[in-house]
C-alpha cells in the first residue's frame, strides 16, 4: 500500500484534468461523478495507508531528483508519518462528503465544471502540502493552496466585491509567504537541508534558546500567521466566505487554514527548542480566538459567524501550539474540522433553502422546514460549545488543561473566550432555527429541504462530530488517548523535553467543570436573550448601537485601521510617484521630445519659402561650400 | 579625326578650361539672377554646354574618345530635358498667363 502513495495526489490531479478541460463539453453528472471519485479513491487509499502504517519511524518515498545544485539536495519526495496519514485522512474524507455536497448545493451553476476542477486542484495541493518531506514541497502545495483559494473565493468574480475578497485573501497570504519562504531560506543556510528528515535531527543537539532558531521560528510563524489566519493578518478570512459555502467549509474551515498548525506540529522540534517564539505563539493565538470571538457575537450573516468562529477556534489551537500541546492543537485540528465543515456545510442548506440570503435577520423558525439541517447543526453546535460528550469538549479541554499548567491567568481568558463560542454558536442557532420566520413571503413558500447529496454529508458530519472526540479520551475520564498514543513518535523529539501534563485527577475535574459551567451559562444566557425576551433582533444597520456593540459590529475596525495605516501612505506614494515621477518625470521627457521636434520644424520649415530663386541661390551656396571644404580638406 | 584632334590642340587646354569656367559661371549667374523661366533654361544649357566643351577638350588631349562619347549622351539627355521643360513652361504660362517664376511661390510648406 505504502507504493501507491504517489497515487493519493495523483487521482485528485487527473479529475482537475479531466473537469478543467471537459468542463464545457462533459455533463454536469459526468463532471461531479468523475470529482468525487478522485478525491474518493485517494481518501481509500488514505485508509489503506492508515491500517497499515505501523512504522515508528517515517517512511521517505523518493519520486524524483527535483533540484540538485552545488551543496543543495531537494529531492521530490513524500514523508509518511502519523501526522501525514492523519492529515492525508482530514484531507481525503472531508474532502469526499465536501465533494458529494457540491454535486447537489452547485447544482444550478454555470460554472459548475470549473468548480470542480479548481476543488480538486486544491486537494491535490494540499495532499502535496501535507505529504512533503522538505520545506520546499510543503510550499509548492502552500502556495498552490493559496491559488485556489483566491480562485474559489473569487469563483464569483463578476460581484466586484467577491473579487476584491479574493485579492485580499491573495494578498494577505502574500506577506505570511514572504516570511514562510525566508524562514526557509534561513534554514537552508543554517542546516544546509531542506528535508525534514536532516533537519530535525540536527536541530535536536541544539541548545534550547538559539537564536538562528528562533528567528526561523518567528519567520515560519509568520507564514502560519496568514495562512491560518491570526492576528494581525486575519481579517482576509472573513471576506473570503464571498466563495461558494462547500468552498468556505472545505478550505476556510476544514483544511487550508489549518496548515499553519500542520506546518508548526511538522516542525514542533524547532518550536520546542524556541521559548520565545512559543510565548508569542499563545500569546497571538490567545488574542485572536478572543477577539474573533468577540466580533463573531455581534455579525449578522450567517456565514461571518462561522467565519469569525474558525478564526477563534484556529487561535486555540495556536494557544495550544504555544503551550506544547502539540497533540492538543492537533486533535482541535481534527474535530474542528468535523464539526465546522458541518458548520459550514449546514449554514450552505439554510442558504440554499433562503434562495442565497445569508442575513440571520431575515430567517428564523427554521427548524420545521429543515429539520435534517436543524439536528445536524445542533450537533455541531454542540461540539464546538465544547460539551461532553461531542468531540470538542475533549479536544478543547485538553489544550485548556495544558494552558493552565502553563499559566492561569492564559487559562481564564481561554475559558472567557470558551464562553463567548458557546454564546455565538447558539445566538447563531436560536435566531435561524427558532421563532417566526423574518423573510419575504416569496423566500417562504420556496423553502424546502436540501437535496439527499447534500443532507448525507452533514448526517456523516454529524455522527463524526458527536463521537470524533473519543479517540482522544484523556486518561483522568478512563480513556487511554489513543491519539496520543498514535502520533507519539512526530512529537517524540519535543516530548522528552515538554514537561509531562502532571495536574492531579481533581484539578482536571475542576477545570473541566468551569469550563462546562461557563458554558452552560453561555448558552442559558443566549436563550435568555434570544428566545425567552421574544426574540431581541440585532438592530438593523440604520438604527444605533452602543459602543460595545459597535466596535464588535465593526470588527474592531481591524480593515480601516490597515487601510489607513497601509493603504492610505500607499495611496498616497503611489500619488506622489504617479503626479510627480511618472507625469513630469517620464512622460515630461517623452512630450518634451516631441514638442521640441515639434517647435524645431516650425522654425525651419520658414526656410521653405517657395521663391525658387532662393532654392537654387541655396543649392548654389551649399556646392560652394563643399568645393571650399574639399579643397581645405587636401 | 587626328586632324580635329590636332586642330584643337593648337589653342592650349588652359585656355578652354578658362573659356568653360566663364561660360558656367554666366549660365549659374543667369539662372540666379533672371527671373524669366525661358531664360534660365538658356542658362541651363549653357551650364550643360561648358562642361560638354570642356569634356570634348579634354578627351582630344588625353587621345581618350570616350570623353567625347559622353558628350553626345549629355547632347541626348539635354534634348530630353528641354522637351520636358518646355512642355512644363508651357503648361506654368497656360496657367498663369506669365512665365515669372517668383509667381510660383505656392511651392512650399
Amino acid at each position: 500500500m505504502i507504493d501507491l502513495v504517489w497515487l493519493i495526489p495523483l487521482f485528485p490531479f487527473i479529475g482537475f484534468l479531466i473537469c478543467g478541460l471537459g468542463r464545457n463539453i462533459l455533463p454536469k453528472a459526468v463532471i461531479g461523478t468523475i470529482a468525487s471519485l478522485a478525491v474518493i479513491a485517494s481518501f481509500v487509499i488514505s485508509l489503506g495507508l492508515f491500517f497499515q502504517f505501523d512504522s515508528a519511524t517515517p517512511v521517505i518515498i523518493h519520486l524524483f531528483d527535483w533540484i540538485k545544485v552545488g551543496g543543495i539536495d531537494i529531492p521530490f519526495s513524500f514523508q509518511i508519518d502519523q501526522l501525514s496519514i492523519l492529515m492525508l485522512l482530514i484531507i481525503t474524507g472531508i474532502g469526499s462528503l465536501i465533494h458529494i455536497y457540491s454535486t447537489g448545493y452547485m447544482s444550478h451553476d454555470a460554472g459548475f465544471g470549473k468548480f470542480f476542477s479548481y476543488l480538486n486542484l486544491f486537494i491535490f495541493f494540499m495532499l502535496l502540502l501535507v505529504l512533503g518531506s522538505n520545506y520546499v514541497i510543503m510550499f509548492i502545495g502552500w502556495e498552490g493552496v493559496g491559488l485556489c483559494s483566491y480562485l474559489l473565493i473569487g469563483f464569483w468574480f463578476t460581484n466586484g466585491a467577491y473579487a476584491d475578497a479574493a485579492k485580499k485573501a491573495f494578498i494577505m497570504n502574500r506577506i505570511g509567504d514572504l516570511g514562510f519562504l525566508i524562514g526557509v531560506f534561513v534554514i537552508i543556510s543554517t542546516f544546509g537541508s531542506t528535508s525534514f528528515s536532516e533537519i530535525f535531527p540536527k536541530a535536536q543537539s541544539m541548545i534550547s534558546g538559539d537564536a538562528t532558531l528562533t528567528l526561523i521560528t518567528i519567520l515560519l510563524f509568520i507564514g502560519a500567521t496568514g495562512k491560518s489566519a491570526q492576528l494581525p493578518l486575519f481579517t482576509w478570512l472573513p471576506d473570503a466566505m464571498a466563495g461558494p459555502t462547500p468552498v468556505s467549509a472545505l478550505i476556510h474551515a476544514a483544511t487550508m487554514v489549518t496548515a499553519g498548525i500542520y506546518m508548526i506540529a511538522r516542525s514542533n522540534i524547532l518550536f520546542t527548542l524556541s521559548p520565545v517564539t512559543m510565548s508569542i505563539i499563545a500569546v497571538i493565538g490567545l488574542a485572536t480566538a478572543i477577539i474573533a470571538a468577540i466580533i463573531a457575537i455581534t455579525q449578522t450573516d450567517i456565514k461571518k459567524v462561522l467565519a469569525y468562529s474558525t478564526v477563534s477556534q484556529l487561535g486555540y489551537m495556536f494557544l495550544g501550539l504555544g503551550v506544547g500541546a502539540y497533540t492538543g492543537a492537533f486533535f482541535h485540528v481534527l474535530t474542528h474540522a468535523f464539526f465546522k465543515a458541518l458548520l459550514f456545510l449546514g449554514a450552505g442548506s439554510v442558504i440554499h433553502a433562503m434562495s442565497n440570503e445569508q442575513d440571520m435577520r431575515k430567517m428564523g423558525g427554521l427548524k420545521k422546514k429543515l429539520p435534517i439541517t436543524f439536528i445536524t447543526m445542533l450537533m455541531g453546535t454542540l461540539a464546538i460549545s465544547g460539551l461532553p460528550p461531542f468531540s470538542g469538549f475533549f479536544s478543547k479541554d485538553e489544550i485548556l488543561a495544558h494552558v493552565y499548567e502553563h499559566n492561569k491567568i492564559l487559562w481564564m481568558i481561554g475559558v472567557l473566550g470558551a464562553m463567548l463560542t458557546a454564546f455565538y454558536m447558539f445566538r447563531m442557532m436560536f435566531l435561524t432555527f427558532w421563532g417566526n420566520f423574518r423573510g419575504s413571503e416569496n423566500q417562504k413558500s420556496h423553502l424546502h429541504e436540501s437535496p439527499i447529496s447534500m443532507t448525507i454529508p452533514l448526517i456523516v458530519l454529524a455522527i463524526l462530530s458527536v463521537v470524533g472526540g473519543f479517540i482522544g479520551v484523556p486518561e483522568v475520564l478512563g480513556g487511554s488517548h489513543w491519539l496520543a498514543g498514535y502520533l507519539a513518535p512526530v512529537f517524540e523529539g519535543s516530548g522528552t523535553r515538554m514537561s509531562e501534563l502532571s495536574l492531579n485527577h481533581s484539578t482536571e475535574y475542576v477545570l473541566m467543570a468551569v469550563s462546562v459551567g461557563g458554558v452552560v451559562i453561555a448558552i442559558i444566557y443566549a436563550y435568555i436573550k434570544y428566545i425567552k425576551n421574544n426574540h431581541v433582533l440585532p438592530v438593523m444597520d440604520s438604527e444605533p448601537r452602543s459602543a460595545l456593540a459597535k466596535i464588535s459590529y465593526n470588527k474592531f475596525y481591524f480593515d480601516e485601521f490597515y487601510t489607513a495605516i497601509v493603504q492610505k501612505p500607499l495611496d498616497v506614494l503611489s500619488g506622489f510617484f504617479y503626479k510627480i515621477i511618472e507625469k513630469s518625470g517620464i512622460d515630461g521627457l517623452v512630450n518634451g521630445l516631441g514638442k521640441g521636434s515639434i517647435e524645431a520644424s516650425n522654425g525651419l520649415r520658414l526656410l521653405q519659402t517657395g521663391n525658387v530663386g532662393f532654392y537654387i541661390f541655396a543649392m548654389v551656396i551649399g556646392v560652394v561650400v563643399i568645393l571650399i571644404y574639399s579643397f581645405l580638406k587636401f | 579625326m587626328d586632324n580635329i584632334s590636332a586642330t584643337i590642340q593648337v589653342v592650349p587646354l588652359n585656355h578652354y578650361i578658362l573659356l568653360s569656367a566663364i561660360i558656367f559661371t554666366i549660365g549659374v549667374v543667369g539662372v540666379l539672377i533672371r527671373r524669366n523661366a525661358i531664360i534660365i533654361f538658356m542658362s541651363i544649357e549653357l551650364m550643360l554646354n561648358a562642361v560638354n566643351l570642356l569634356l570634348a577638350a579634354f578627351s582630344a588631349y588625353s587621345g581618350d574618345a570616350s570623353g567625347q562619347v559622353f558628350v553626345f549622351f549629355i547632347m541626348a539627355l539635354a534634348a530630353a530635358e528641354v522637351a520636358i521643360g518646355l512642355a512644363i513652361i508651357v503648361m506654368v504660362y497656360r496657367n498663369t498667363s506669365s512665365i515669372d517664376i517668383n509667381i510660383l511661390n505656392r511651392l512650399k510648406w
